[in-house]
């Protein structure tokens, strides 16, 4: 191989892992540059709180996404939480969180035990549950939006903590854990491998079915934290709309990170300025008046632009 | 068969009927179904609820043939939704230009986005699952742009030729039922008798080796996905005729209900096999359903999506463990 051509090589390999954050960057100096009013504390923080529930998802998506799975379920336990909420709200917001999160985690162990039991694609294993999800948690709420009064789980929604809403600094939180569980435990690295290999991981003894279940079962909690995070910030619970497409956002989000949809590798650190990247293209497009209609084709532009970088070359 | 050999194996009977069940569980399903709803629901055999069904099912249908074949490429195409309402408005705008630009709009601009997933995901090594989810918010922003950010429904004429391709009936029959029963024939044809579904088949059971074979994977990628965005767009405009207008909030989460009733229907995810009767018996059970839990009529429509979804999962839970 040539100088010039290990170059253009090395080039390219450095722009597929770090195309996001190049983009990121990109978009932040041109909205400090172009657009009134960004560059305030404000305007910051409106962009978080908006990213925290798409942010929470889309780490659960990425570990199902680094077992070489999907979880098209995501938006329907989202629904399940909200529809919940309301049900123990009597017995104090933390009985009504805590049994909302039980029911993202039971979704997720349901979602695992076909995949890894039954074997079912997780494509189909979880689209069961977004067809069923909702309408689920439609009959739990009986087709209703419920106002919320509860001021403690209101507080969730609104507070905030040295000036960081309470929302972006679980979001935050999570991100870490969820990057240190990756990178740092067992259990990690079995998750990679299984994505990597199933029955290379299988034959080397790993203990693939738990891992799996694992895995979704942490992708439903957090789909759970982030619907009873959107449910206060709404002040209502909403099943019908509440977290309605959440799965197509979650599952670009981590493309756009560099997560590969084929398995085996996940990652965080690309999954949250995935997000924030989509979460600044929408808020530049909507502060420069672009209508609906062209934002929504610009998004899809730049879903393909990120894939196409970040491919894997055959 | 080999079963018979081994001393625990099932009796060859047993695994004779486990085969009948395994390649044709959904069609047995559907008979009992149908058997049982009509027994049930005096109203749920009467030739109006029959064609009513019939005419249901037959845009679906339509959409699925098209899946089918993407599936069996071992792909999946997640755009179907948002160019079945494309189709409908584009079909709309055009009827004021007479019958011919009311069908060939929709058909020739829904082909070309299907073109572009398909040369995207054959020539780049993209995902189908990523690019068909680009071109599912593309194909909506579009059908934004041309609607006034939709604001504007296109209404079609009510005397004109367009209209009656989806109102005309042949005995109480909509027209929309006999194209949708010609493309199952057609398709079925089509994948089964020549060169191009063999390419299809063997694209899917196993990429590699095909292109070693020399299978025109590349080419066979391109014409499944431009085949299944066209037979969206003809969804569309059908739909369009018999309501007479173009809907631009129709079509969301279509692309789940076509390919949930192509699992259904036995064809195989990983690719490499399926049926297109397969796929309409599935259209036909998950019609059958709805139809059922609009005829109990006390039941909260809400649980529609509930039994849809339980109905999916026994489904395929059955199918994989018939597969063992």
């Amino acid at each position: 191989m040539t100088l010039t051509a290990s170059r253009t090589a090395a080039r390219t390999r450095w722009l597929q892992d770090n195309g996001v954050y190049v983009a990121v960057a990109a978009l932040l100096l041109f909205n400090a540059l172009f657009t009134a009013n960004f560059l305030t504390v404000g305007n910051f923080t409106t962009q978080l709180v908006q990213a925290a529930p798409v942010l929470i998802v889309a780490l659960g998506m990425a570990l199902v996404i680094g077992t070489e799975g999907v979880d098209l379920s995501v938006g329907a336990v989202m629904a399940l939480a909200a529809a919940i909420i309301p049900l123990y709200l009597g017995a104090g917001p933390f009985m009504a969180i805590t049994m909302a999160l039980v029911v993202g985690a039971l979704a997720g162990v349901f979602n695992g035990f076909l995949v890894a039991k039954v074997g079912i694609q997780p494509i189909v294993a979880t689209l069961a549950l977004l067809v069923g999800g909702r309408g689920l948690a439609l009959v739990i709420a009986d087709g209703q939006l419920v106002q919320l009064h509860d001021p403690a789980f209101l507080a969730l929604g609104t507070d905030d903590v040295l000036g960081v809403p309470i929302s972006v600094l679980i979001a935050g939180l999570l991100a870490l854990v969820i990057a240190g569980v990756t990178n740092r435990t067992t259990f990690g690295r079995q998750l990679v491998a299984i994505g990597g290999n199933r029955k290379a991981a299988t034959l080397a003894g790993l203990p693939v079915n738990r891992v799996l279940v694992g895995v979704y079962a942490i992708c439903g909690v957090l789909a759970a934290i982030a619907g009873v995070l959107a449910t206060s910030r709404l002040s209502a619970s909403d099943p019908a709309d509440m977290g309605l497409l959440m799965e197509l956002s979650a599952i670009t989000a981590v493309v756009v990170g560099g997560t590969p949809l084929t398995g085996g590798k996940v990652r965080v650190l690309g999954t949250v300025f995935g997000v924030i990247l989509m979460q600044l293209v929408r808020a530049t497009l909507i502060k420069h008046n672009l209508p609906d209609s062209i934002a929504q084709m610009i998004q899809a532009a730049i879903i393909v632009a990120a894939v196409y970088v970040a491919r894997e070359r055959r | 068969m080999t079963t018979t050999l081994t001393k625990s194996g099932p009796t060859p009977t047993k695994a004779a009927r486990t085969k009948v069940l395994q390649r044709q569980g959904a069609a047995v399903a559907l008979v009992l179904m149908v058997a049982v709803s009509w027994l049930v629901f005096p109203r749920f055999g009467s030739l109006d609820n029959l064609r009513d069904l019939a005419l249901q099912g037959s845009f679906l249908a339509i959409i699925a043939i098209g899946m089918t074949f993407v599936i069996i490429t071992g792909g999946i195409d997640l755009s179907v939704g948002s160019l079945y309402a494309l189709g409908g408005v584009l079909a709309a705008w055009g009827s004021q230009y007479g019958f011919l630009a009311a069908l060939a709009l929709p058909l020739v601009v829904c082909g070309l986005i299907g073109l572009v997933n398909g040369l995207l995901i054959a020539k780049t090594n993209m995902a189908p699952f990523i690019v068909t989810l680009a071109s599912l918010l593309f194909a909506r922003g579009l059908l934004l742009a041309i609607t006034d950010e939709g604001a504007n429904t296109y209404k079609i004429d009510g005397d004109s030729a367009f209209v009656e391709l989806g109102r005309g009936t042949v005995a109480g029959f909509g027209y929309p039922i006999f194209v949708a029963a010609v493309l199952a024939v057609l398709g079925g044809m089509v994948l089964n008798r020549t060169n191009f579904g063999q390419n299809v088949f063997a694209t899917g059971g196993a990429e590699q080796s095909a292109v070693l074979l020399g299978v025109p994977v590349a080419k066979t990628k391109v014409l499944v996905y431009t085949m299944s965005g066209t037979l969206a767009g003809l969804a569309g405009a059908l739909t369009a005729a018999y309501l007479q207008s173009g809907v631009t909030v129709i079509g969301v989460g279509l692309e789940l209900d076509a390919i949930a009733v192509v699992v259904i229907g036995g064809t195989l995810l990983t690719g490499g096999m399926g049926t297109i009767l397969g796929t309409v018996i599935g259209v036909g059970l998950i019609k059958v359903i709805q139809n059922v839990i609009n005829q109990i009529g006390t039941l909260d429509s809400n649980y529609q999506s509930v039994v849809s979804g339980v109905f999916l999962l026994v489904v395929v839970v059955l199918q994989r463990i018939l597969r063992r």
